[in-house]
C-alpha cells in the first residue's frame, strides 16, 4: 500500500491542514500587508493542489475501498481521543482515521482546485483581506476534512468546522441581505447537522468492535466498523436490518445531508447564500459544499444503512427528479443572474441524485463525476457572473444585452461554461448526465423519463439567459465595460480547458471512482437484505 | 486501396473542418482576407478526399461495411450489468460515402458562395469558423458507427445551427430564432435520448451493429413489442426536430434569420437531412407501427407546409416551406418503405435545394444592393412582390433557378423526377399493401402544390417587369463566386447522375449502391418484406409516373394563368378565401399555439413555481424562523418578568423592610434605650410564663 | 395598725426613682440633665441593695456594693460632665440632639 509522509507526517494531514499552516501565517502578517496576505494565501493553495495531484498520480485506481480498511489509501490512524471512563459512556476512544477511496479522491481533487480557484478570484477583496484570507483558509481545510476523514466524529467536526468561516465570509463580505443569508444558511445547516449528531450517537451506542490491545469491547466512531452488520450489539438501538429505528435514523442522516446538496424542499437557503456571498463564496459554495451532501449520503448514509437506503431509493430518486424540474423551472422564472445560477444547480444536483438512487454502477460513476463536473461548470458560472458584477454592480437579466461585442474573450468562456451546464456534448457535462440518466433508466424507467426532460428545460433558460445577457444590442450605459482582465482569464481558461478535457476523454477521473463505485453498489445491494424494485 | 486506408481517409475528413474551425477561431482575425482561404482549402480537401472515398466504396468495396471501433470509456466489469464500456467508432457503407460527399460538396460550395455574399460582414472569420464546425459535426453524424456518437455530433449541430442562425445576434429576430431552434430541437433529442436510454438498458451496447444483432437475436427492449416500437418512435422524433418534422417544424422558417448561405447549407441541404439519415440508419430497427407514425408524419408535414408556402411573399420563406414540404417526402418516403428513393430524395434535393437557397442568396443579394444603391431602406429585399424581371439582368442565376425549380416539381430528365417518382410509387405501393391511401394522396397533392408555389416564385422573381424602374438599373448579375456554385449544382440537378435511364431511378447507380437494409424485427412486427414491397413498387411504378406529370403539369399550368398570363386574379381569390389565406399566411397558428401554450405555458408554470418557492417554502422556512423568533421572545419575556420579577422582588422586599427598618436607626441613644426598655418589656411579657 | 416599713416600701421608692431617672435619661435633651437620670438611676439601685441588705441574706454585701456604686457614680459624674464640657466647647451647646456629626 502506498504511503507518502513528509516529516513522517502523511500526506493527507498536509493537505488538510496546510491551509490552516496558511491562515495562522496570514494571522501572523503585518497588518496592512493586503499583497503578501493574498499571495501567501495562493501559495498555499497551490501547494495543496500540488498535493491533490501527487495523490492523483499515486492513487491505486484498482481498489475499492468503501468498507474495508485495506481498500483505503494514504491511510493515518492515531488515537485522539482516549478517556478510560467517563461516567456511564465507560470509555471513549475517539481515533484520529483519515483515508481516502475512489469516491473521496474525486472530492479531494475538486476541492483543491476550487479552493485555488476561489484565491484568486477574491484578490479584488479590499475590505479587511487578513481576516478574508484567513477564513477562506480555515473553510478550505474543514471541507478537505470532510472528505478525507473516515471517523465518524472527526467528520463531524469537520462538518462543523467549515460552518463558522461560512458564515462570517456571507455575513460580513456578502450583498445588502448577507446578515439574513447568513444566518439561515448558518441555522439551516445546523439544524441537520443536529440531526446528524443524534443519528452518530444512536450509531456510537449501537456499535461495538474489540480493542485489540486491551481485548475489550468498546464502542467505536469509525465509519468502517458501523459499516459492519457483525458489529452492531445485539438488542442495541440500530442491530438488525430493516428495522423502523434503522430507518429513522437513516432518515436524520439524510435530512442532514439534503440540506446542504440542498434537495427540495431544504433547498432556500441556497439562493439567498448565493445572492449575498462574494464572488470566490458563491465559487466554493456550488462548487464544493454542495457536494458534501451528496458525498455524506454516499460515503456514510448508504454505507452503514444499505437496507434503509434500499427502501428509500424511489423516493430518494423521486426527490431528485423534483430537483431536476423543479430547479429548472424555478431557474427560468428568475431575474437575477446569481439567482438563477443558484437554482440551476438545485436542477445539477438532482441529477446526481438521480444518478445515486439507481445504485447502480453507472448511475453511481455518473453521480460522483457530475459532482466533480458540477463544481468545474457552476465554479466557472459564478465566476462569470462575478466578472460582470463587478463592473456592472447589478446583475439583473434583463439590465443587460450585446455583451457578447463589448466582452468577446469574456463571451467566448461564458458559451463554453452554458453550453456545458445545459449539457452539450463535448463537454464534460453531458458524459456524466447522461451516465446518470442511463443508470437511473435501468431501475426507474419513467421516472427518469420525466426527468430527463429537464435537459429541454435546462436548454431553454440558458439559452434565454445567455440572449437577454450577451445577444442583441448593448444599452448605451455599458459602454464602458472592459473586457475580463489577465487575472480572471487565468481561472476561468484552466476550468474551461477542464471542462473541455473531460468532455472529450473522461477517462482519467472516471478511472478514479470507478471501482470505488461499483464497491459501493455492490456492497448497498449486497449488504440490504432486499432487493431493488424498479418502477 | 486498403479498407484501413479508406476508413483512415474518413477520419481526416471528418477532422478537417475540426482543424480549420480551431484555427479560424484562434487566428482567424490575424490571417489574411480573415482566413476565409483556411475554411475553403479544408474543405476543398475534405471534398476531395471524399469524392475519392466515394469512387472507391463504389467500385471495390462495393458490399463491404467498413467498420472502426474504439473504446471511449471504459467502466470494466461491473454488479448487475457485467462489462459496461461505451464504443465510439466511424463506419462507411454505401450511404455514408454517399452523404460524405453530399456534406462536403455542398458545404465546400457554400464556403466559395459566401467570400462573396458575406464579404464586408463584422464577423467574417467567426462566420468561417463556425461553417467549419458545422461541417465537421455533420461529418460525424454521416461517419458515425453507433448512436452515442450520433448523439453527440447531433448535439454538436444543434450548436453550430445555434451560432450560425445567431450569426447577425444584434437582430432580436435572429437571436430569438437561433434559440428557438436549439430549444426545439432539445424537444426532439429529448426523444431521441430516451430512445437510446431504452437501448442501453438492454442491449449494453450502442454501436448500430451490436443494437441490430442483439434485436435480430429476437431479444426485444424489456421483453415487449411495445417498447420496440415505442425505441423506434422515439429515436425518430430526434429526428423530427432535426428534419422539422410536424410538429416540431416551427424553428425551421425562422431559421431563415441567419445568412442565405447558411440556409442552404443547414436548413437545406445537410442539417435538416440528418433526420432522414436517422431514420435511413435505424430503418433496420424500425416496427410497421413506428414506419406507419413516421410515413404520416412525414406526409402530414409535406402537407402542412405546402400550404403554407402557396401564401408566402418572402422569397426566403417560402423555400424554407418548401424544405420542410420536401423533408416530409423524404420522411415519408422511407416511413412507407421507400428507403433508396428517400434517401435518393435526400441527396437530389441537397442539391437543387442549396441551389435555390444560393440563388435566392444571389437575387437578395442584387437587390439589396440595388436598394443600398438607392438609399433605400424601408423596401424588404427578400419580398417578391417587390421583384420581378430579374431574369433579364441575372441571367445565370434565372437559368440556373429555373433549372432548381423543374427539379423540384419533378420534371424529367431532372433529377428530381427519378427520387419524386420512386417516392410516389413507393406510397402509392404501400397504400395498395396497407390500406393507407391518405400517404399516396397527400403524396401527389403535394407535388402539384409543390410546382405552383415555385413557379409562382419565379415568374414574380425573374419574369414580367421589374415593380421600380429606376431600382432595376442597379441591379447586377453576382460575381462569378456566387455564380459558379449555383451553375455547379444546376449540372448535378439533371438525372444523368443518379441514373442513366431518365424515366427510372431503379437501375441507376444509386439504387444499386443503397439498398433497403433487411429489418431485424421479428417478422410478426416488421413491416412488409422487401420483395413484396419492390414488386408492389415497381407496379405503381407507371401509374405513379403518369399521375406525378399530371399534377406536375397542373401545378404549372395553374401557376402561369395565375401569375404570367394573369387569367386568374390570385388576390380576388385570396379576398375570396380570406380565412383561408389569413390561415396559411400565418403559417397554420403553429407559433402563436406554441407561444401561448408551450412557451408561455412554460415561463407561467416557471413563474407560479417561483412564486411558490419564495413565498411558500421559503415562507415556511421564514416561518420556523419567525415562530422560533417569537419563541424567543414570549421566553425572553418569561424570564424578565416572571423568573427575574421573583429574583427582583425578594429585593425588593428586603430593600422596602430596610427603607422601613433604617428610620429606627436615628443616631440618638435615648430613642435606642427606649427600644431597649420595651424589648425588656416584651421579653418580660414573653417569658413571664417560664 | 402601726406603721410597718416592709420592703415593698423601699423598692417602690427606688422604683419611682427609677423611673424618674430614666425618663430623665429618655426624655431630656440637656447633656447635664441626662447625667443627673443616671445618677438617679445609679441612687435607685443603691436603695435597693440597702433594702435587700437590711430585710434579705445579701447582709453586709449589699452596702458594700451601694459604697461602690456611690465610688462609681462619682467617677462617673466626673468623667461625664468633663466629657459635656469639652461637647460644649466643640459645639457650643450641650443638646444631644444637635450632637450628630457621627450620624453620617
Amino acid at each position: 500500500m502506498m504511503e507518502l509522509k513528509f516529516l513522517n507526517v502523511g500526506i493527507l494531514t498536509w493537505i488538510t491542514f496546510l491551509p490552516v499552516l496558511g491562515m495562522i501565517a496570514v494571522l501572523c502578517l503585518p497588518k496592512n500587508s493586503k499583497s503578501a496576505t493574498r499571495w501567501t494565501s495562493l501559495g498555499v493553495t497551490a501547494l495543496q493542489m500540488v498535493l491533490a495531484v501527487v495523490i492523483f498520480q499515486h492513487f491505486n485506481r484498482g481498489v475499492g475501498g468503501i468498507n474495508t480498511f485495506e481498500g483505503m489509501q494514504f491511510k493515518e490512524l492515531v488515537p485522539w481521543i482516549d478517556v478510560q471512563s467517563v461516567g456511564i459512556l465507560g470509555r471513549v476512544k475517539i481515533d484520529y482515521f483519515l483515508g481516502i477511496d475512489g469516491i473521496s479522491v474525486a472530492m479531494v481533487l475538486l476541492t483543491a482546485l476550487i479552493s485555488f480557484v476561489a484565491v484568486i478570484a477574491s484578490w479584488n477583496i479590499e475590505k479587511s483581506v487578513k481576516g478574508f484570507f484567513a477564513l477562506l483558509l480555515l473553510l478550505d481545510t474543514g471541507m478537505m476534512g470532510v472528505f478525507v476523514s473516515l471517523d465518524f466524529f472527526l467528520f463531524y467536526i469537520f462538518w462543523e468546522v467549515m460552518l463558522l468561516p461560512m458564515y462570517f465570509l456571507i455575513g460580513v463580505w456578502g450583498g445588502p441581505r448577507r446578515e439574513y443569508a447568513a444566518i439561515k444558511f448558518f441555522i439551516y445547516t445546523l439544524f441537520g447537522s443536529v440531526l446528524m449528531l443524534l443519528a452518530m450517537l444512536a450509531l456510537y451506542f449501537s456499535v461495538t468492535v474489540i480493542d485489540p490491545s486491551t481485548g475489550m469491547k468498546m464502542h467505536t466512531f469509525n465509519m468502517l466498523a458501523m459499516m459492519n452488520p457483525a458489529n452492531f450489539d445485539p438488542g442495541s438501538l440500530l442491530a438488525g436490518l430493516g428495522t423502523s429505528m434503522r430507518y429513522y435514523a437513516y432518515v436524520a442522516l439524510f435530512i442532514g445531508f439534503a440540506i446542504k446538496v440542498p434537495i427540495f424542499p431544504f433547498h432556500t437557503w441556497l439562493p439567498d447564500a448565493h445572492v449575498e456571498a462574494p464572488t470566490a463564496i458563491s465559487v466554493i459554495l456550488a462548487g464544493v459544499l454542495l457536494k458534501m451532501g451528496t458525498y455524506g449520503l454516499m460515503r456514510i448514509a448508504f454505507p452503514i444503512f444499505p437496507d434503509a437506503a434500499i427502501y428509500f431509493a424511489y423516493p430518494l430518486a423521486f426527490v431528485g427528479f423534483i430537483n431536476i424540474i423543479y430547479g429548472a423551472l424555478c431557474a427560468m422564472a428568475q431575474k437575477d443572474f446569481k439567482k438563477l445560477i443558484a437554482y440551476s444547480s438545485v436542477s445539477h444536483m438532482g441529477i446526481v441524485i438521480l444518478g445515486m438512487a439507481a445504485f447502480n454502477s453507472q448511475g453511481m460513476v455518473g453521480a460522483i463525476f457530475q459532482m466533480f463536473n458540477h463544481g468545474t461548470i457552476t465554479a466557472m458560472l459564478f465566476l462569470i457572473v462575478g466578472v460582470i458584477y463587478d463592473r456592472a454592480h447589478t446583475r439583473g437579466l434583463d439590465d443587460f444585452g450585446g455583451l457578447m461585442n463589448k466582452m468577446p474573450k469574456y463571451s467566448a468562456v461564458m458559451v463554453i461554461a452554458f453550453f456545458a451546464a445545459l449539457g452539450l456534448p463535448g463537454l464534460s457535462g453531458f458524459i456524466s448526465e447522461a451516465f446518470a440518466f442511463l443508470g437511473a433508466f435501468q431501475t426507474y424507467r419513467y421516472l427518469t423519463i420525466a426527468s430527463a426532460f429537464g435537459i429541454v428545460l435546462t436548454a431553454g433558460y440558458m439559452l434565454w439567459t445567455l440572449q437577454r445577457v450577451f445577444l442583441g444590442t448593448l444599452p448605451e450605459k455599458w459602454e464602458g465595460l472592459t473586457d475580463i482582465n489577465a487575472r480572471e482569464l487565468s481561472v476561468l481558461v484552466p476550468l474551461a480547458v477542464i471542462v473541455i478535457f473531460l468532455g472529450i476523454y473522461p477517462m482519467p477521473v472516471i478511472d478514479l471512482m470507478n471501482t470505488s463505485a461499483n464497491a459501493l453498489v455492490d456492497f448497498v445491494r449486497s449488504g440490504a437484505g432486499m432487493t431493488l424494485v424498479g418502477r | 486501396m486498403t479498407q484501413t486506408l479508406l476508413l483512415e481517409l474518413s477520419v481526416a475528413v471528418l477532422f478537417l473542418p475540426l482543424v480549420s474551425f480551431l484555427i479560424l477561431i484562434f487566428f482567424g482575425k490575424k490571417l489574411p482576407r480573415q482566413g476565409d482561404f483556411v475554411g475553403l482549402a479544408f474543405l476543398g480537401v475534405s471534398l476531395a478526399l471524399s469524392v475519392a472515398i466515394l469512387y472507391a466504396k463504389i467500385s471495390f468495396f462495393h458490399e463491404e461495411l467498413l467498420n472502426y471501433t474504439f473504446t471511449w470509456i471504459d467502466l470494466g466489469n461491473v454488479a448487475l450489468f457485467g462489462s459496461m464500456k461505451f464504443d465510439l467508432g466511424v463506419m462507411i457503407d454505401n450511404l455514408t460515402a454517399v452523404m460524405l460527399v453530399v456534406v462536403t460538396l455542398i458545404s465546400f460550395l457554400v464556403h466559395l458562395f459566401s467570400t462573396k455574399y458575406m464579404a464586408g460582414d463584422i464577423r467574417y472569420s467567426r462566420y468561417y469558423a463556425y461553417l467549419g464546425i458545422f461541417s465537421f459535426s455533420m461529418l460525424g453524424i454521416v461517419i458515425a458507427n453507433n448512436f452515442l456518437s450520433m448523439y453527440i455530433f447531433w448535439e454538436l449541430v444543434g450548436l453550430s445551427s445555434y451560432l450560425l442562425i445567431g450569426h447577425w445576434y444584434e437582430k432580436k429576430s435572429a437571436s430569438d430564432a437561433s434559440k428557438k431552434a436549439f430549444v426545439t430541437n432539445r424537444v426532439g433529442d429529448f426523444g431521441f435520448f430516451i430512445g437510446i436510454m431504452i437501448l442501453w438498458a438492454n442491449y449494453h451496447t450502442l454501436t448500430y451493429e451490436g443494437v441490430y444483432g442483439a434485436i435480430a437475436g429476437g431479444l426485444m427492449p424489456f421483453q415487449s413489442s411495445w417498447w420496440m416500437t415505442a425505441a423506434g418512435i422515439l429515436i425518430f422524433c430526434g429526428a423530427v426536430g432535426k428534419s422539422a418534422q410536424f410538429p416540431l417544424h416551427v424553428w425551421l422558417p425562422d431559421a431563415m434569420e441567419g445568412p442565405t448561405p447558411v440556409s442552404a447549407l443547414i436548413h437545406a441541404a445537410t442539417m435538416v437531412a440528418a433526420g432522414v439519415y436517422l431514420i435511413a440508419r435505424t430503418f433496420p430497427m424500425l416496427t410497421a407501427d413506428a414506419l406507419m407514425v413516421i410515413a404520416y408524419v412525414g406526409a402530414i408535414t409535406a402537407f402542412i407546409s405546402a400550404t403554407i408556402a402557396i401564401a408566402q411573399n418572402d422569397i426566403k420563406k417560402v423555400l424554407a416551406y418548401s424544405t420542410v414540404s420536401q423533408l416530409g417526402y423524404m420522411v415519408m418516403g422511407l416511413g412507407v418503405g421507400a428507403f433508396s428513393a428517400g434517401t435518393m430524395h435526400l441527396v437530389t434535393h441537397a442539391a437543387f435545394k442549396a441551389g435555390l437557397f444560393l440563388g435566392s442568396g444571389s437575387v437578395i443579394h442584387a437587390m439589396h444592393n440595388a436598394l443600398h444603391h438607392m438609399h433605400d431602406h424601408h423596401t424588404d429585399a427578400q419580398d417578391i412582390r417587390n421583384m420581378g424581371g430579374l431574369r433579364k439582368k441575372m441571367p445565370f442565376t434565372f437559368w440556373t433557378f429555373v433549372i432548381f425549380t423543374i427539379a423540384i416539381s419533378g420534371v424529367p430528365l431532372t433529377s428530381g423526377f427519378l427520387s419524386k417518382d420512386a417516392i410516389l410509387a413507393g406510397t402509392i405501393a404501400y397504400g395498395q399493401l396497407t390500406g393507407h391511401m391518405l400517404i399516396p394522396i397527400i403524396g401527389f397533392l403535394v407535388a402539384g402544390l409543390t410546382a405552383f408555389y415555385m413557379f409562382r416564385i419565379v415568374i414574380l422573381a425573374f419574369m414580367g417587369e421589374h415593380k421600380d424602374e429606376k431600382r432595376f438599373e442597379h441591379v447586377h448579375e453576382s460575381p462569378l463566386a456566387m455564380t459558379l456554385p449555383l451553375m455547379l449544382l444546376a449540372v448535378l440537378s439533371f438525372f444523368a447522375f443518379y441514373s442513366l435511364n431518365p424515366f427510372t431511378a431503379a437501375g441507376g447507380w444509386f439504387f444499386h449502391a443503397i439498398e433497403r437494409p433487411e429489418t431485424v424485427v421479428p417478422a410478426v412486427m416488421a413491416a412488409t418484406s422487401t420483395e413484396v414491397f419492390e414488386e408492389a413498387e415497381h407496379h405503381a411504378h407507371m401509374t405513379a409516373m403518369i399521375l406525378s406529370l399530371i399534377v406536375a403539369g397542373l401545378g404549372i399550368l395553374i401557376a402561369f394563368t395565375t401569375y404570367y398570363w394573369k387569367k386568374i386574379n390570385a388576390d380576388a381569390i385570396a379576398a375570396k378565401l380570406a380565412p383561408l389565406h389569413l390561415f396559411l399566411l400565418n403559417k397554420w397558428y403553429f407559433d402563436e399555439l406554441y407561444e401561448a401554450v408551450a412557451v408561455n405555458g412554460t415561463k407561467g408554470l416557471a413563474r407560479v413555481l417561483a412564486w411558490f418557492d419564495s413565498k411558500v417554502i421559503d415562507g415556511i422556512v421564514n416561518a420556523a424562523g419567525s415562530i422560533t423568533k417569537i419563541g424567543a421572545i414570549v421566553s425572553g419575556k418569561f424570564d424578565s418578568i416572571v423568573v427575574d420579577g421573583f429574583v427582583n422582588l425578594t429585593a425588593t422586599v428586603a430593600g422596602g423592610f430596610g427603607l422601613v427598618l433604617r428610620k429606627v436607626q436615628t443616631g440618638r441613644v435615648q430613642s435606642y434605650i427606649v427600644f431597649a426598655i420595651l424589648g425588656i418589656v416584651v421579653l418580660f411579657f414573653v417569658y413571664r410564663a417560664v | 395598725m402601726a406603721l410597718h416599713v416592709t420592703l415593698q416600701h423601699f423598692l417602690i421608692v427606688s422604683a419611682i426613682l427609677f423611673s424618674l431617672g430614666l425618663f430623665a435619661v429618655v426624655t431630656r435633651r440637656n447633656a447635664i440633665m441626662v447625667l443627673m437620670g443616671i445618677e438617679l438611676i445609679l441612687n435607685s439601685a443603691n436603695i435597693n441593695f440597702l433594702a435587700f441588705s437590711r430585710y434579705n441574706a445579701l447582709q453586709i454585701d449589699g452596702q458594700m456594693a451601694a459604697i461602690f456604686v456611690i465610688i462609681l457614680a462619682a467617677a462617673e459624674a466626673a468623667v461625664g460632665l468633663a466629657i459635656v464640657l469639652n461637647i460644649f466647647k466643640n459645639f457650643n451647646t450641650v443638646n444631644v440632639d444637635e450632637i450628630s456629626s457621627m450620624k453620617q
